[in-house]
């Protein structure tokens, strides 16, 4: 029996037998993750919304910036994080620097450009003319916009699943502030890392059936989104 | 016509976009509960006045007033909630057919129940109540956005040429609808409209725009039996080709 043959068989028996170390791992990835969403989606949403409904001269140059940020290597955003966290860097006084703080907060980073910029784009794909029949029909100015945002629901939702996909699989930016730490930092992406490299190949493959499992589900959450999008 | 029977009296009315002048009229007034047609060609302005009625955008200058208020810039919300527009397109919501035909009642906190379920009658939609909207054909797309106007009881209804790609029973029954409507609640109906006919089926008066202004304004008899303008003339008679 190969390696890959016996990791996969030990990693059924690693999983099924709920193993505490992996569920550790585990529930650390979805709270920093988790919380980076939850953070990205609150100060996201309502920007991606403003720049979407709005005709500010400056929106060509944010949504650049936006586009960019959502093309920015994990790992950069890692170093910058890194810099900014380290003891002589500006915010080193929080001591946030291999803890999951420092992982939020890259993670975060990696986030917010997606969930804005694809908010953006589904509040700009409202027929235009909604607005006005809405305001015809006698709409406040907040009734107007909450009526364009109730119909760019499944775009928005969409965002925060692919920002979700995205944090949950990156290790470049997490391993760099988190510093893979057991029991502390280590998350489903370093634990795969280590496990890789020592030879672990049980539960390196447990691990990564699982984050499959979770991009798995992300994505077909965010198809089953845009199919019901289409159809409407 | 007495102040109080004026609706709409609107004087110097001009609005501009990119400095080309698109609505440039001297003088209309619109009776209370009357049904006003406005007809001709493409790029007349008819319907950029209806946006102007309807207080949508503010006009480049003069003035509009509304029951005998003049209004400057934005309407007040309650004036606004008073005129609602129908579009030549039907733009409906990501909801039911009933959820659409209820959208006025709940901007303005009012319960739906009863009221809806008598306009998709009217309009002969109660059996689509919990249908997708836009999954309708585009003839029952119109009389969903139709009941939605009706149903907050406007005291004004535009209609921006609400059946210009409708086959002949959905304008028949939309024109039956917005008829009876006006008859019954004595709304002021202002149609903008291709067809020349529609305006002589349904309209009380009947005015002729061409490049932004008002050339002819007369009833509908008047209009189409004796106008006064050569231009309107060759409209009627369809020996205006543009």
């Amino acid at each position: 029996m190969n390696d890959l043959t016996r990791g996969l068989v030990q990693a059924a028996e690693l999983i099924l037998s709920g193993d505490p170390g992996l569920w550790q791992i585990i529930l650390l990835s979805l709270r920093v993750s988790g919380v980076a969403l939850v953070i990205s989606t609150l100060l996201g949403v309502p920007i991606g919304a403003a720049l979407g409904l709005s005709r500010v001269r400056a929106r060509g140059l944010i949504t650049a910036l936006l586009y960019t940020g959502m093309g920015l290597p994990p790992v950069v955003v890692g170093l910058f994080v890194y810099l900014m966290l380290s003891r002589s860097g500006p915010f080193g006084v929080l001591d946030w620097l291999f803890a999951p703080s420092a992982m939020v907060t890259a993670q975060v980073i990696i986030a917010f450009p997606l969930v804005s910029g694809l908010t953006m784009t589904a509040v700009q794909s409202v027929d235009p003319a909604l607005r006005l029949q809405v305001r015809s029909l006698g709409a406040t100015r907040i009734q107007e916009v909450w009526t364009v945002l109730s119909e760019a629901r499944i775009g928005v939702v969409v965002a925060i699943v692919a920002a979700f996909g995205s944090i949950i699989s990156e290790v470049g930016a997490v391993m760099l502030v988190g510093g893979n730490i057991e029991g502390k930092t280590r998350v489903l992406t370093t634990a795969i890392v280590l496990n890789t490299r020592t030879g672990e190949f049980s539960l390196a493959i447990a691990l990564g059936i699982i984050l499959l499992a979770l991009a798995f589900v992300a994505n077909a959450a965010m198809l089953q989104l845009q199919g019901m999008s289409n159809v409407e | 016509m007495t102040a109080s029977e004026t609706i709409y009296q609107i004087k110097g009315l001009k609005k501009e976009y990119n400095g080309r002048m698109v609505v440039d009229i001297d003088l209309l007034e619109v009776q209370h509960g009357e049904m006003l047609a406005l007809v001709g060609p493409s790029g007349a302005g008819k319907s950029t006045l209806l946006r102007l009625l309807n207080f949508l955008e503010p006009p480049s200058s003069g003035r509009i007033a509304y029951q005998g208020q003049t209004m400057k810039g934005d309407a007040p919300l309650a004036v606004r909630r008073q005129i609602t527009t129908v579009f030549q397109r039907p733009v409906l919501m990501q909801s039911s057919v009933r959820d659409n035909v209820a959208f006025g009642l709940q901007l303005r906190g009012q319960s739906a129940n009863g009221r809806v379920a008598d306009l998709l009658a009217r309009v002969g939609l109660t059996e689509f109540a919990k249908a997708a909207a836009r999954k309708l054909s585009g003839g029952e797309m119109q009389r969903v956005a139709l009941a939605r106007a009706l149903v907050i009881d406007p005291a004004v209804l535009l209609l921006d040429e609400p059946t210009a790609n409708l086959d002949p029973y959905n304008i028949g029954l939309i024109e039956d609808i917005v008829r009876q409507h006006n008859r019954e609640h004595g709304t002021t109906v202002i149609l903008v409209t291709h067809n020349i006919f529609q305006a002589k089926r349904l309209a009380d008066r009947v005015g002729f725009m061409l490049g932004g202004r008002l050339i002819e304004l007369a009833d509908t008899a008047t209009f189409f039996e004796s106008p006064g303008d050569p231009r309107t003339t060759a409209f009627v008679r369809g020996d205006m080709v543009y």
